[in-house]
């Protein structure tokens, strides 16, 4: 007998759609300039955040906006039955420390910077599937961690290329939950991991575009949907030269998304004021993006129903030396207001 | 032409990367090039002006160079602490990067960054993360042009 919640080839359908009960945001000075400053809960003025090094700035903000998020729905940390979290450093230490100081079941997880969405669709599934009540599932990233570890000392003097993104310094959590108010995920595609040859890690959006068409495409197949069916495809960090590639793979594949096709990574920048080349990017810009932008236009009405799709690229500075090319991941998340 | 996904791996990355190289934007090479002229060339005239100076305090010509080379690294590691360094470095290019103050801020950079690490394990092993390819070929070419020195004069 076929799973019953599986639909088409890599789809599942929630029988008891998870809420969203709860959101929260933390960025960092340069979010907080952007043109989405508004939607989020926190903007720190320091990168520092008052800690000794970076990285603990990071780790701060993601235990923050955990403990937000279950405070934001009236929860204590006893109250959750599994926390899901990762982020883009060695041994995903953000996650892990944060899981050491909050006390909840934790599963580490590393999808780069799809992160945010593999842990919506794990969350929905463990609800869904009726082995939890609460989920929480939290995302970080940190321009200068990120930079550190994957390109050059920020100080050192370099020039980026055109296509190169910005690393968001930020945190977004949510909560899931099996019953309450607010809004809820239908449905998860969960992506296959691609390479279509792409090597530069000054590109990643032409990299992870096919794996962001290919996974929407399968979504929409999967459940017999179409466009018209949403108000809006949100990808992760395809940036703004990625998010073209995507829409025109799309395209070929036939199903227009054009007018309803945004990317975080094309939000949360001024590009022109900011210099921020191709856009945002990192576990955070998916993260905080869908915590603050989406949740308020999907709570305020706005947008009924949307596919949410983060992509990420599986490369280490190690493979790049090595003259590998990067493997790339999307993962799909469909959430609506009922 | 379209990605056909029917078709095999190695065509489909063939027909991907026609599709990238239509829509990747290129670098702006005049412009970059234009600014690092000038930058490069600002970085060498204050050199040349104190060379200059040093000269005019009674130096000799190889003294009164190693000393401006000690005052360019010396400006570079204060700009660098500063977070300035990497501002002029956005605009400026291989102007910043191929005299001797690219080579102060290579290894500035990484100094500062180790700092939480601890001075031997942080600092101490980072220091050479970016200028380390440059003294291990510096030290190899040099070794070279000494053996063919030593062998044909």
């Amino acid at each position: 007998m076929a799973a019953p919640k599986k639909l088409g080839q890599q789809t599942v359908m929630f029988q008891n759609p998870p809420v969203i009960a709860a959101t929260a945001t933390i960025v960092g000075p340069k979010e907080g300039q952007g043109p989405l400053a508004h939607t989020f809960d926190k903007v720190v003025e320091d990168p520092y955040y008052a800690e000794k090094c970076w990285e603990k700035a990071e780790r701060r903000m993601l235990e923050e906006v955990m403990q937000t998020v279950i405070k934001k729905a009236v929860l204590a940390p006893a109250n959750i039955d599994y926390l899901l979290a990762g982020d883009l450093l060695n041994q995903i230490i953000s996650a892990g420390f944060t899981a050491r100081s909050l006390g909840i079941p934790f599963i580490g997880l590393y999808g780069a910077c799809a992160t945010m969405y593999e842990g919506l669709a794990l969350g929905a599934i463990l609800i869904d599937g009726g082995f939890a009540d609460y989920v929480v599932v939290g995302a970080s990233s940190h321009y200068s961690t990120a930079e550190r570890q994957y390109r050059f000392p920020t100080e050192q003097g370099v020039q980026r290329p055109p296509t190169a993104q910005w690393t968001v310094t930020g945190a977004g959590a949510a909560l899931l939950a099996r019953t309450g108010a607010g809004p809820v995920v239908t449905h998860a595609t969960i992506g296959k991991v691609l390479d279509l040859g792409q090597g530069d890690p000054n590109d990643f959006g032409s990299a992870m575009a096919p794996a962001a068409a290919d996974t929407i495409v399968r979504h929409l197949q999967d459940t017999a949907r179409g466009p018209q069916d949403f108000d809006l495809f949100l990808t992760g960090d395809l940036g703004i030269y990625g998010k073209g590639l995507a829409d025109q793979l799309v395209r070929e594949r036939g199903f227009d998304i054009g007018n309803k096709f945004a990317d975080c990574g094309t939000m949360i920048y001024d590009h022109q004021k900011q210099d921020t080349h191709a856009g945002g990017s990192g576990c955070a810009c998916a993260a905080v993006v869908t915590c603050g932008y989406l949740m308020q236009q999907m709570l305020t009405g706005k947008i009924k129903r949307v596919l949410g799709v983060a992509t990420g690229a599986l490369l280490s500075p190690l493979t790049t030396k090595q003259g590998e090319t990067i493997p790339v991941i999307a993962h799909a998340v469909a959430i609506e207001m009922r | 032409m379209p990605v056909d996904p029917n078709k095999p791996l190695e065509i489909q990355k063939k027909q991907y990367q026609q599709m990238v190289n239509r829509a990747k934007p290129r670098p702006p090479i005049l412009r970059n090039t234009f600014w690092a002229f000038i930058v490069g060339g600002i970085i060498c005239a204050i050199g040349q002006g104190f060379l200059n100076y040093f000269k005019g305090l009674g130096l000799s010509a190889l003294e009164a160079g190693t000393a401006s080379a000690i005052v360019l690294v010396f400006f570079t590691a204060l700009f660098t602490g500063l977070g300035v360094y990497d501002e002029i470095a956005k605009y400026g290019g291989a102007g910043t990067i191929v005299p001797i103050t690219g080579f102060a801020n290579s290894m500035v950079a990484p100094a500062m960054e180790a700092r939480p690490e601890g001075l031997v394990l942080g600092v101490g092993a980072r220091l050479f993360t970016i200028a380390g390819p440059i003294l291990t070929f510096g030290f190899t070419f040099a070794w070279l042009a000494a053996i063919l020195y030593y062998l044909f004069t």
